[in-house]
């Protein structure tokens, strides 16, 4: 009688076993949630130190234009403008992104509209492959292919916007194509049946009904392929040239944040105005990365398929 | 112009897009391919590298890249599976667990610098691990884990809910139900996403250059204590992998044969990454034809 009553008041083991797996699954969870809080906690930290330790002030170093943390200007202030390598970053980012939607949506349509057969046979594992490829190893090409070839036909060192832009370009044309390729198949069938059956021929109906319809989806994947080119580091530093400059022509030198980010960390020390302007840098980044999740969530909002 | 002449017109430009995009992949295979093929012969592949002179090889960076692999991935899959099983079986539907998920999302478009610098902060001069093969791996955890994440997630969520139902029927307990009935049918899924991961981590390089450093100190490997410093097991030594190899060479290029060298390493690396995409496809098709019996 006595085991009876116990074995239902007591909990069975297999109620504390479900109790322990839900409890380990959570935990899980919390870890990677902690682990967000934390890189955005430290990176901050870090970061704002420049300012309220060191006492730079916001603007000079959004907005400066001299970049040599480790010397004073006239007035004694530090050179610690940041200016040149947020344009650099954005100049990349831009350009790249530019030069990679038409063809990420030719490409899209190409498999989705025109020739689905070949698109999935060819041009899909084509993608896949691209997506798989190394960073560095677009670096490296970038270095012994793009940089002499600008060299030859523009002059100069080769080193510069023009070499960063066409690495960048080929390094997001696979993620921006792949998400315009879901972006059109989740235009519904019977729009294109429609237009087709209103006698318009398969550009009219492309243009006109599916690419409108696809607008969100195919903004979305241009965003995120500009995070995605925003926030690349070693490809870019082995062909930008590394050159802390306001950028005058595409083919001059040029830096990033995160070019000067992964040259100057190792080599400042901790602590310092200079290793803290550094991660200020990395604040940017972290920023601008927060900047570009809001915006494609935003877009995503917006343009719900009703 | 007429609208037939502009359909065809525009059929004609997305053919050529079509055929540019193709014709950038196989010039970019084939010139490292090309380029690198020649230099790796076994001598390549398992010598060590040299700094100032001709001759070196890749050995060790080669074994500290499937090191640090195997090392994230012991640290990554149970973390991710335990996570993806609390998204797809318990999180109830509210706004804790869309703050989880917008956390996981934000995770995983941060930028590999970011992520790599968080790691040198904390693991490198905070936990004073040093530039050690441990340190990397944590980072490569954190670079790992939403994508992982979400895959596990994926593939539980596309088991369909009768085998739930009928692993609760049958009395389990909901752990019971997921630990015995929907992981092996969704392990496919989860394999497949292991792979691809796996080939996304031997690549990476950003997030290694501050946490797992950027030499390679020579390994005795007859030495299989861990704990001694020369071991190619220990955890607690610097690792340059293949990856940060190439950065390094071309980004300081004090080796006089550094164009071949990295042109070499490059191949391997697309090789090796090219294996892992086409193990992930094969092994999810045979042990979802073995499962399924289909």
């Amino acid at each position: 009688m006595e085991h009876i009553r116990e074995s239902l008041i007591k909990k069975s083991k297999k109620a504390k076993l479900e109790q322990i797996g839900k409890f380990v699954s959570f935990l899980c969870i919390t870890l990677i949630v902690l682990v967000v809080v934390a890189i955005f906690y430290f990176v901050a930290s870090k970061g704002l130190a420049t300012f309220f330790d060191n006492g730079v002030h916001l603007k000079d170093f959004l907005f400066g234009k001299v970049w040599n943390p480790s010397s004073v200007d006239k007035q004694g202030k530090p050179l610690v403008g940041a200016l040149p390598m947020i344009m650099g970053s954005l100049l990349v980012t831009f350009l790249s992104a530019i030069v990679a939607t038409p063809f990420a949506i030719g490409a899209a349509i190409f498999m989705t509209e025109i020739s689905p057969k070949l698109g999935t046979k060819i041009l899909q594992p084509v993608i896949e492959l691209l997506v798989g490829i190394p960073s560095v190893v677009y670096g490296f090409i970038g270095l012994s292919v793009v940089v002499p070839a600008v060299r030859n036909v523009f002059g100069g060192s080769g080193f510069g916007i023009l070499s960063g832009t066409f690495v960048l370009f080929v390094m997001i044309l696979p993620t921006v194509t792949s998400m315009t390729v879901d972006a059109l198949k989740s235009v519904p069938r019977h729009y294109r049946e429609a237009s087709l059956a209103l006698g318009a021929t398969r550009w009219q109906t492309i243009y006109k009904v599916v690419l409108r319809a696809a607008t969100p989806g195919i903004m979305t994947a241009v965003v995120f392929g500009m995070s995605r080119a925003f926030g690349e580091a070693l490809a870019i530093q082995m062909v930008i040239g590394n050159a802390a400059l306001m950028p005058h022509s595409l083919t001059s030198p040029a830096a990033t944040l995160t070019s000067i980010l992964t040259m100057g960390i190792g080599n400042t020390i901790m602590g310092t105005l200079e290793n803290n302007v550094l991660w200020s840098l990395a604040l940017i980044l972290l920023t601008m990365s927060l900047l570009f999740n809001i915006l494609i969530r935003w877009i995503g909002k917006k343009g719900e398929m009703k | 112009m007429t609208p037939k002449k502009a359909d065809r017109l525009a059929t004609g430009i997305l053919y050529g897009i079509a055929g540019i995009i193709v014709v950038i992949l196989a010039s970019l295979l084939l010139y490292i391919l090309a380029q690198g093929l020649p230099h790796v012969s076994f001598k390549f592949l398992t010598t060590p590298s040299k700094s100032f002179q001709a001759g070196g090889g890749i050995g060790i960076q080669l074994f500290n890249s499937f090191y640090l692999l195997f090392i994230t991935m012991l640290v990554s899959i149970p973390i991710s599976l335990g996570a993806g099983i609390y998204l797809s079986e318990y999180a109830p539907n509210n706004w804790v667990t869309g703050l989880i998920r917008t956390a996981i999302e934000i995770l995983s478009s941060l930028p590999s610098v970011v992520v790599g610098l968080f790691g040198f902060l904390l693991f490198v001069v905070k936990a004073q691990l040093g530039f050690s093969i441990i340190s990397g791996a944590l980072a490569l955890t954190f670079f790992n884990l939403p994508l992982l994440t979400r895959n596990v997630e994926e593939s539980l969520k596309a088991v369909h809910f009768t085998q739930r139902e009928a692993g609760l029927a049958l009395g389990l307990s909901r752990w019971e139900t997921v630990t015995h009935v929907i992981i092996p049918e969704a392990l496919p899924g989860i394999l497949t996403g292991v792979i691809l991961g796996a080939g996304r981590i031997f690549g990476e390089a950003a997030a290694l250059i501050y946490t797992a450093g950027q030499s390679a100190p020579a390994l005795d490997f007859t030495n299989w204590n861990p704990l001694s410093i020369s071991s190619p097991l220990n955890i607690f030594r610097q690792a340059e992998t293949l990856a940060v190899h190439i950065w390094k060479i071309n980004s300081e290029g004090n080796m006089p044969d550094g164009p071949t060298v990295s042109a070499g390493a490059s191949a391997v690396l697309i090789l090796a990454v090219l294996l892992f995409n086409f193990l992930a496809r094969f092994l999810g098709k045979r042990i979802h034809k073995k499962m399924t019996s289909a």
